[in-house]
């Protein structure tokens, strides 16, 4: 029998102190999934990127809006979305922050880090029209090999 | 834990040790200030030592651009001193290791003035 997906559903505040929580809870689900010390934290700091992404320049610091984040745990991958109630953007409209004419840039970093610290990273524009950040971390293999 | 500075006077170079984080928020705001005292201070000589930082995000890393760039605007010099692993790695992935001067010990530091 095909092992099931577990969903957790959480939503935060437009508030600084929600970048910390998304952060805590996520590195807390990876360690109990298995994880390692260096995997949980790279995937707390891309989801604390990403919720700092959308407490910035999706919500625009909007106290009203809130920030949408989905955990799922498949067989073999983890799946953080975080989903903001801005305008959204296209991955392609972000300058290079590895390009020499922005190394001196003090934003813009975020994206990268998410993309380096996951195995897959995307951006879709949600119905609604806010910016969901999707990144993916593959379980460790000693974890997916337990399914059996 | 929250971004604490010390500041140690050699000669004419301030060494200011931190530990703590340097994130969104209070690490990054503190950074900030502490840099910018510095300056209005007349101070041009500045090392960071980033002994006991061993979580700076995408937030703390601008404002360490941003303290270079105020550093380097004030014809002053800025540099780095005892970064651990983590840190050394988040500046290698994000290029900054070819903007910052990244020293491993103290005396090296203070000689690198010029």
């Amino acid at each position: 029998m095909a092992a099931k997906t577990q969903r957790i559903e959480i939503t935060l505040e437009t508030l600084l102190e929600s970048v910390d929580l998304a952060e805590v809870i996520v590195m807390r689900i990876a360690e109990a999934t298995g994880f390692g010390e260096e995997d949980i934290h790279k995937m707390g700091m891309a989801v604390r990127e990403g919720v700092i992404n959308a407490y910035n320049y999706g919500n625009q610091q909007i106290r009203d809006k809130k920030i949408f984040m989905t955990v799922e745990l498949e067989p073999d991958k983890m799946i953080v979305r975080v989903l903001d109630q801005g305008k959204g953007f296209e991955l392609t409209e972000v300058p290079d922050p590895l390009a020499e004419e922005n190394l001196l840039r003090t934003s813009g970093r975020g994206l990268f880090l998410m993309r380096a610290f996951m195995d897959e990273f995307n951006v879709h524009t949600a119905p609604g029209g806010g910016a969901e950040l999707v990144m993916v971390k593959k379980l460790p293999d000693t974890v997916s090999g337990n399914g059996s | 834990m929250a971004l604490q500075g010390t500041c140690r006077q050699i000669g004419d170079i301030a060494i200011i040790d931190f530990s703590g984080k340097i994130t969104l928020g209070e690490g990054s705001s503190t950074l900030r200030h502490t840099i910018r005292d510095l300056i209005d201070n007349g101070q041009r000589k500045i090392v960071l030592n980033l002994y006991d930082v061993d979580y700076i995000d995408s937030s703390g890393i601008g404002e360490l651009v941003s303290g270079y760039t105020t550093v380097r605007n004030a014809e002053g010099e800025m540099k780095l001193l005892h970064l651990t692993k983590r840190v050394h790695d988040l500046l290698q992935i994000t290029r900054l290791f070819t903007v910052f001067d990244v020293q491993s010990d103290e005396e090296s530091a203070l000689r690198s003035f010029r």
